[in-house]
């Protein structure tokens, strides 16, 4: 018995390892664009963690040294005003994933509550919290947002309350339309037949099955998040100085130095552009995961 | 379909309503007002002044106030002085409509001609290598920012070619030819973003209706490529297709007010920015206004485009 035991435990050690390898290698052979979508969003998180490592000079102190060209002491040169772009572009990972994961989440939160609510509710309720949410849709995003950022002054928490606001009215559509749907089953009838309160309902029975969408519409949103934030501290209503933030490195490099020092142009650009294309891969292979209904259709 | 129509005028007016209760209350919820920013570039500050300044622009009642009157105004026609140009708020705002309108519709007209094909190509390789490398252009599409693009673009223009482009605005009636190449630029940034959207919702769309029975019969029947693809599937696959373009057209405001921006056009989204970081109120609610107008409009003529492109749908009996 004890010698087949033995026998028995090496190759399911061995399977299990393989599984685990084969699973992922399977993903990334059947999602060879979802997995690179990850790779990009790792790197990301990566430099945002240890921005303080892989930088090579301080990213905010200036220096006698300006405007140099890409090299070995300035991996991506320098700004006008002699600011490492490598340590700048590494730093400002941080708060573009700050300002998008943060204003996503408290977006997608706040929507998501707000659809709870009223596709649970429905009747009076629901019709308010859905014209309030045409009424939040009546504007292109950025618009809102810059009118919002204009409002509460630019700085970091307030661009994640202008871009949160803009997703707010997308989730809380999202979450409402799958609540309608998850309200009809039995279960729910049943729940209620049984004495649980609406309150538990709602929040124990409901929304833990909306969950696949929510995954969904973060991941979707992300990018646009990362996006608006490029655009409003782009226009300087967003992430004030001395906030490293790749669309503010665009708009005071951009305008005056892009012919004499195109490297300010061309790598926070990149550096957003690579973020959001990362966002947008892992995006669509996880709605194709979550939503077998999308499976492959886009 | 009478009553349909009735209940979303409403709905549309309580929106609009809404919307720019929102924008007055926010721009007024901001600090600083114009006579701040007037005050601190004449360097000094007399109370008295100031106050006689704010009476007289009428900003010195509540806001409930302001907003009626303001309300008021509107609804007879009359869009209020731009506090910065000492002129009729519509005076300002006239010239720079037709640079965005054109810069919006070439954009549109840009993406449509590049989204649609690019989704039904890539809908009927899909699982191809055409298909992954479509979907891949497309995403980049969106992941890269509007302005960053044009950026991009003015840099690869001087340096291969070393060739500057315009930066003053030249007006179509003057010149056409000038004034096209002018807008192409910026058209093409701003229409790629679009295009993404466009190409993806086609592509899905198709593969919808490409499992379709019909569409098996119509290759059973031995018809060629193009007829089955765009008469049969093309046809029943435009619903989504057009509700996202309408959509489009309102929010591609948004990409315009960074391209003009990069771009050195005077429209009407590059000026918003302008106006809001001068408190200019006028100029604000009007414009914010103008684009709720203009989005909201585009809805509703979505939805009504629906019934005649699909006759199965019925609005008011359901």
């Amino acid at each position: 018995m004890a010698i087949n035991a033995i026998e028995v435990a090496v190759p399911e050690r061995h399977l299990q390892e393989r599984t685990w390898r084969s699973a992922l290698w399977l993903f990334v052979r059947q999602n060879p664009l979802g997995a690179l979508g990850g790779v990009l969003m790792v790197l990301l998180v990566v430099a945002a963690i240890f921005a303080d490592v892989l930088s090579t000079h301080n990213p905010v102190r200036t220096s006698a040294h300006v405007l140099v060209p890409p090299g070995s002491e300035f991996w991506l040169g320098t700004d006008n005003l002699g600011r490492d772009l490598w340590s700048r572009v590494v730093h400002g990972s941080r708060i573009s994933l700050l300002v998008g994961i943060a204003s996503t989440l408290v977006g997608a939160g706040v929507g998501g509550l707000i659809g709870l609510v009223s596709g649970y509710l429905g009747g009076k309720v629901d019709l308010i919290a859905q014209r309030l949410m045409d009424i939040m849709q009546a504007l292109p995003i950025l618009v809102l947002a810059l009118v919002m950022a204009a409002a509460l002054g630019p700085s970091l928490v307030n661009t994640i309350i202008a871009i949160s606001v803009v997703i707010v009215p997308r989730a809380a559509r999202l979450i409402r339309s799958s609540v309608l749907a998850i309200r009809e089953f039995v279960y729910i009838e049943s729940a209620r037949a049984i004495g649980v309160s609406h309150q538990r309902v709602a929040f124990r029975h409901i929304l833990p099955n909306t969950i696949g969408p929510f995954i969904v519409l973060v991941t979707a949103q992300l990018g646009g998040a990362i996006l608006g934030e490029a655009a409003l501290s782009y226009l300087g209503l967003g992430v004030p100085e001395p906030y490293p933030s790749w669309g503010r490195m665009l708009s005071i490099a951009a305008a005056e130095y892009a012919q004499k020092a195109p490297w300010l142009v061309i790598f926070p650009g990149l550096a957003i552009s690579l973020a959001v294309f990362g966002t947008n891969l892992l995006g669509d292979a996880l709605r194709d995961k979550l939503d077998p209904r999308l499976r492959g259709s886009s | 379909m009478k009553i349909y129509i009735f209940k979303r005028l409403i709905i549309a007016g309580v929106t609009l309503l809404g919307m720019s209760m929102l924008i007055f209350v926010l721009m007024r919820l901001a600090p600083g007002n114009i006579t701040d920013i007037i005050f601190e570039s004449a360097g000094y500050v007399d109370e008295a002044d100031r106050h006689r300044l704010e009476a007289e622009l009428g900003i010195d009642k509540p806001v409930a106030v302001q907003y009626m009157v303001w309300l008021g105004n509107f609804v007879r026609g009359d869009l209020g002085k731009s506090y910065r140009y000492e002129l009729p708020a519509w005076e300002v705002i006239k010239p720079r409509l037709p640079v965005t309108l054109e810069l919006a519709v070439l954009a549109l007209g840009f993406s449509v001609l590049l989204g649609v094909p690019t989704g039904v190509m890539s809908a009927t390789r899909r699982g191809h290598p055409v298909d992954y490398v479509l979907r891949v252009f497309s995403l980049a599409g969106l992941s890269m920012p509007s302005f960053w693009l044009g950026m991009i673009v003015i840099l690869l223009l001087v340096r291969s070619l070393g060739w500057i482009p315009s930066m003053t605005y030249v007006s179509p009636f003057e010149n056409l030819g000038a004034n096209l190449f002018q807008f192409l630029l910026p058209a093409l940034a701003v229409g790629y973003r679009s295009s993404a959207l466009i190409m993806r919702i086609t592509r899905s769309a198709m593969l919808e209706v490409l499992r379709e029975d019909y569409i098996r019969t119509a290759w059973a029947k031995g018809q060629r490529e193009t007829q089955v693809v765009w008469r049969h599937a093309f046809k029943n696959a435009s619903l989504p297709v057009i509700t996202l373009i309408g959509i489009e057209f309102a929010f591609l405001i948004g990409g315009l007010i960074v391209t003009e921006t990069v771009f050195n056009l005077p429209g009407v989204a590059r000026y918003l920015v302008d106006a809001i970081q001068g408190r200019d109120y006028p100029i604000v609610q009007n414009l914010a206004m103008l684009i709720a107008v203009v989005v909201v409009t585009a809805n509703l003529i979505v939805d009504l485009l629906y019934t005649w492109l699909d006759p199965r749908i019925k609005y008011g009996q359901a």
